[in-house]
């Protein structure tokens, strides 16, 4: 595998590919690099946390296809695809769902289609919240209130 | 095996999966944006943090934490997913501990939040097994001949923290100062505290 650029610049462990984690352009986080860099990551990310919690899925399970995909990435298409972590995360989720029998990829496949085939779309905006990453004020920190329980919200 | 439909934009993808999980009452998007909340607020590495800052000052809860850090950490308030065994390794002057999960991205949510995405990376994941002095290097963390250095792996079983060793200088400042020079890094291992 080819160095990534992500280590060490100018001593820092900085995710050069993210943001400028440290300057004073920081993003929306204390002691911390932003979590998600776009929203269908963040999407993806509650909705197995969210289907986990309610006992749809066993974490081990996805973790095992997960676990595969990110080698598959590895093995076959590094070089191809830019590796994207999310992306690994999100078909372990589509695997995962479809061995549970909640939804197939094919249905997965169909839907996309159909929301590619919409006129006004542009390039797969996502409408919910319109989450803006960098904007975020930096102070409130709130408590967690809204965190579901088992979230691991630091109470 | 690899679909034609996963070439599809995956903003797409995870669109038309919420979708579909809605329609069938599986999910309902408020409880969805509930855990991307607080994964993007509140769970994160100002958790481990007060931990560290907890363990430099307080021996007897430094002794509790390296002894069982779920427990220690649970007296704090930190636990939850991805958090159901914590094991806390302490760095000395003569070892230093680094922590990587080298199978996937396998990470002690509740005090340190979710992985940043050089932990995540495949170059970080194979190679600071192999190399982990030159890696540590390249964070900018250059160790003596005399620091041995440890690699741990993490897994679904076991999740590692590391506690920083605590700088010099700082004697005379609080537990809450302590923690605000604590970093997400240091408790990774690819990093040291420094002092104020």
């Amino acid at each position: 595998m080819t160095a990534r650029p992500g280590h060490g610049r100018a001593g820092r462990a900085d995710p050069g590919y993210l943001l400028d984690a440290a300057g004073v352009a920081a993003p929306p986080r204390d002691n911390g690099e932003l979590v998600f860099a776009e929203p269908w990551e963040s999407q993806a990310f509650g909705v197995a946390m969210a289907l986990h919690q309610a006992g749809h899925f066993a974490w081990e399970d996805f973790r095992q296809r997960l676990i595969a995909e990110i080698g598959d990435w590895q093995a076959h298409r590094a070089g191809q695809e830019e590796w994207n972590y999310y992306r690994c995360w999100l078909r372990a989720l589509e695997r995962t769902l479809a061995g549970a029998g909640l939804v197939s990829e094919a249905e997965v496949g169909e839907r996309a289609a159909l929301l590619a085939a919409q006129p006004d779309r542009g390039h797969a905006r996502h409408e919910h919240g319109g989450r803006e990453h960098g904007g975020r004020e930096h102070g409130g920190r709130e408590p967690s209130a809204a965190a579901p329980s088992g979230a691991g919200d630091g109470r | 095996m690899t679909t034609a439909t996963s070439h599809l934009d995956p903003a797409l993808r995870a669109e038309a999966l919420a979708s579909l999980l809605a329609e069938r009452g599986l999910i309902d998007q408020a409880t969805v944006d509930s855990f991307i909340k607080a994964y993007e607020q509140s769970v994160g590495p100002m958790n481990g943090a007060k931990v560290v800052a907890r363990a430099w000052t307080d021996p007897q809860y430094r002794a509790r934490l390296l002894a069982d850090g779920t427990t220690a950490i649970a007296e704090l308030g930190f636990k939850g997913a991805q958090g159901e065994k914590i094991v806390v390794l302490e760095n000395t002057p003569r070892l230093h501990h680094v922590v990587v999960c080298t199978l996937c991205s396998c990470y002690p949510w509740p005090v340190l939040g979710l992985p940043p995405s050089w932990y995540k990376d495949p170059s970080y994941r194979s190679r600071v097994v192999r190399e982990p002095r030159q890696v540590l290097a390249e964070f900018g963390l250059v160790l003596g001949d005399d620091v041995q250095i440890k690699v741990f792996d993490s897994s679904s079983e076991v999740r590692y923290m590391v506690l920083p060793l605590r700088p010099p200088g700082t004697e005379r400042l609080t537990e809450e100062e302590l923690a605000a020079l604590v970093t997400r890094d240091s408790m990774v291992g690819v990093a040291q505290v420094s002092g104020p």
